[in-house]
């Protein structure tokens, strides 16, 4: 069986959001890179897959140079091929899976895992996109993952419980939370990582569709007040609640 | 003329919330634009239904109806909407940013080569362009962001945009005919298991959460109770969550759900940023917590520098007191 892995390099989670010189996107400085946390359940869906079933794995990457070291993630968790389609443009989400389909068509993989969402600009996009693209179904938000003869069960999160769907091979799917818990790399796969060479690509579609304009920052909130530091602040805390936040 | 189409979700033939909200919105958009705006219902059984939409502004609408639609599939129901902003000749599409919309909006898009704003929270504008402001690195920030494509597709944030009823307008339905074949059905849902009675945090009103700072899995009953009282529903933290002591459905934060209710309280959770993430837009935000330095209480309205064990069972109590008048 062959796997193919979407991997987005994302600021690290604890990433202080501060507005960049441009006005339209996050000030770089001291930011590190990370593996999006979605697509760490993607890689540890494809390795499981992979070690069940057999086949292989090919991770792909739309970013830049820094986008390496995530893929070294990747591998040092013991991913085997890893593309980096290489542009230093700011692509959206379309653009980007545009170039991930044109590769993926090529490569031709029989399943293609994907995170639900890139924490930087959450858009729930890039697997359903190319899913479409290619003219295959996909599951978005999944947490549960068989994989028989040809076709696919998953069960997929929505509002209030969870959807049980069905597909045929190839297919799209999108992991959240809850799927797997991703595993540590070893220090065998961090070493060999280090050497693994990573295949360069050149982009094939550089059109965005959407534009950013501009980014702010949420209004800072006023500061609250503590209401006591023992249960005799409890009925002064239900008032308030009342009277002056109305909220119950 | 400029024609807006709005998506308007339904499941089991019943209109959603987020679907009058979508509606409502498409509706005020259109006259902001001097344009025309027009729903889309997909289901076994809809034509019914699309009336309701008439409280809020909407005078035609269109079904698609096949009793294969009747259970949502997302490549059928991505061909059903993308082929029916072509057949209308719409300009720019609306859906809600819901389980659903979230699944299907991106194959619409790519369906039509159109660029999609996603989960947006405000629309304004100017010079006849939408421009739509939505939240990005989990609300810690906010984009505006237009749309270049020819066709422009917005999904909108549940819970955000109010719906506006207005005077009351006759809807004239019309059915639209798609053909489908099996192949549109590739993927399709087989069972829908709801997750127990239970409330879900990201549709309550009010959410209590609770953290480490309950000890174990056994005291979570404290803030199981307050919830109760209050109507709500119980969250967790991550740390709780993977220690096992809750699901991970209930978990707030980054990488659980995102809630915004009237009132928060958080019990014993420290207020790490990948939990503030999930919840810092909530309205009202009340902490406890032992730790008078704990990050919760920066983003909190409201706070009691106490013990869990002690506050949590009196504030219980006094609010059954308090709501029994
Ligand atoms: C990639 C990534 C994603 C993450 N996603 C999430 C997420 O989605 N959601 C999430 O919640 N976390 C998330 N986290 C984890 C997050 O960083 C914190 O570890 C977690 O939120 C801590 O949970 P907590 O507040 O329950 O526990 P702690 O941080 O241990 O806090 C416990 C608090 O309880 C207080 N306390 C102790 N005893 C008492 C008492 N008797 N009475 C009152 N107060 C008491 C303490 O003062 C302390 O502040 C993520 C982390 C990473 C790296
Ligand atoms: N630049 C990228 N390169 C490769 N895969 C990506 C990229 N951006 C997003 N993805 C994949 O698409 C998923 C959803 O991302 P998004 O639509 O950006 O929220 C991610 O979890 C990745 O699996």
């Amino acid at each position: 069986m062959k796997i193919a892995i979407c991997i987005s390099q994302v600021p690290d989670t604890t990433t202080k959001v501060k507005i960049g010189a441009d006005g339209k996107s996050i000030d770089p400085a001291g930011v590190t890179y990370i593996i999006n946390p979605y697509d760490e359940f993607a890689v540890e869906a494809a390795l499981q897959l992979k070690e069940k079933q057999g086949g292989e794995t090919i991770a792909l990457i739309v970013g830049k140079e820094v986008s390496k070291e995530v893929m070294r993630k990747a591998y040092a968790m013991g991913i085997e091929k890893g593309i980096l389609i290489k542009t230093d443009l700011e692509l959206d989400s379309y653009a980007v899976a545009r170039n991930l389909a044109d590769v993926l068509n090529e490569i031709n993989p029989d399943i293609i895992i994907c995170g639900k969402q890139s924490i930087d600009y959450d858009d729930h996009q890039v697997g359903s996109l190319v899913a479409e693209m290619l003219g295959i179904p996909s599951i978005s938000v999944v947490v549960g993952l068989t994989v028989e003869g040809g076709k696919v069960s998953a069960e997929r999160e929505i509002e209030g419980g969870k959807e049980v769907v069905e597909a045929a091979l190839p297919v799209v799917i999108a992991t959240q939370r809850g799927l797997n818990n991703p595993r540590y790399p070893n220090l065998k796969g961090i070493m060999q990582a280090k050497s693994k060479p990573i295949e360069e690509r050149q982009p094939t579609y550089t059109d965005n569709k959407t534009e950013i304009l501009s980014m702010s920052l949420p209004k800072p909130k006023a500061k609250g007040k503590i209401v006591g530091t023992d249960v005799s602040a409890v009925p002064e805390l239900v008032k308030m609640l009342r009277e002056e936040a109305k909220v119950i | 003329m400029v024609k807006i189409l709005v998506f308007v979700e339904s499941r089991d033939n019943k209109i959603k919330n987020a679907g009058i909200e979508a509606a409502s919105k498409a509706y005020s958009v259109s006259k902001e634009l001097g344009a025309e705006a027009e729903a889309l219902l997909i289901g076994s059984s809809v034509t019914s239904i699309a009336n309701e939409l008439g409280a809020y502004g909407i005078s035609k609408a269109f079904v698609i109806e096949d009793s294969r639609l009747e259970k949502y599939s997302t490549t059928a129901y991505a061909k059903a909407i993308a082929e029916a902003v072509k057949a209308r000749g719409a300009d720019i599409l609306f859906l809600s940013a819901t389980a659903m919309g979230k699944d299907v909006a991106p194959r619409v898009a790519a369906r039509l080569e159109a660029g999609l704003a996603v989960d947006c929270t405000n629309l304004k504008i100017e010079n006849g362009e939408i421009i739509a402001t939505r939240p990005v690195y989990a609300g810690k920030a906010y984009i505006d962001l237009k749309i270049n494509s020819p066709v422009k597709i917005f999904s909108l944030r549940p819970n955000v945009f109010k719906p506006q009823k207005s005077e009351k307008s006759n809807v004239s339905v019309e059915k639209l005919d798609i053909a489908f074949d099996d192949k549109d059905f590739s993927s399709q849902v087989k069972e829908v298991v709801v997750s127990s009675e239970k409330l879900d945090v990201s549709e309550a009103d009010i959410v209590v959460s609770g953290g480490r700072g309950l000890k174990g899995p056994e005291h979570f009953y404290l803030v199981e109770d307050l919830a109760k009282v209050l109507g709500g529903a119980a969250g967790a933290s991550r740390a709780i969550v993977d220690a096992g002591w809750r699901p991970h459905g209930d978990q707030v934060g980054q990488t659980g759900k995102t809630v915004s209710p009237k009132l928060y309280i958080a019990c014993g959770i420290s207020g790490a940023i990948q939990h503030l993430a999930g919840m810092s837009s909530s309205k009202c935000i009340v902490a406890i917590n032992k730790d008078k330095d704990a990050p919760i209480f920066q983003v909190a309205d409201y706070g009691i520098v106490g013990d869990v064990f002690e506050i949590l069972p009196a504030l219980t109590e006094e609010l059954k007191k308090v709501m029994a008048n």
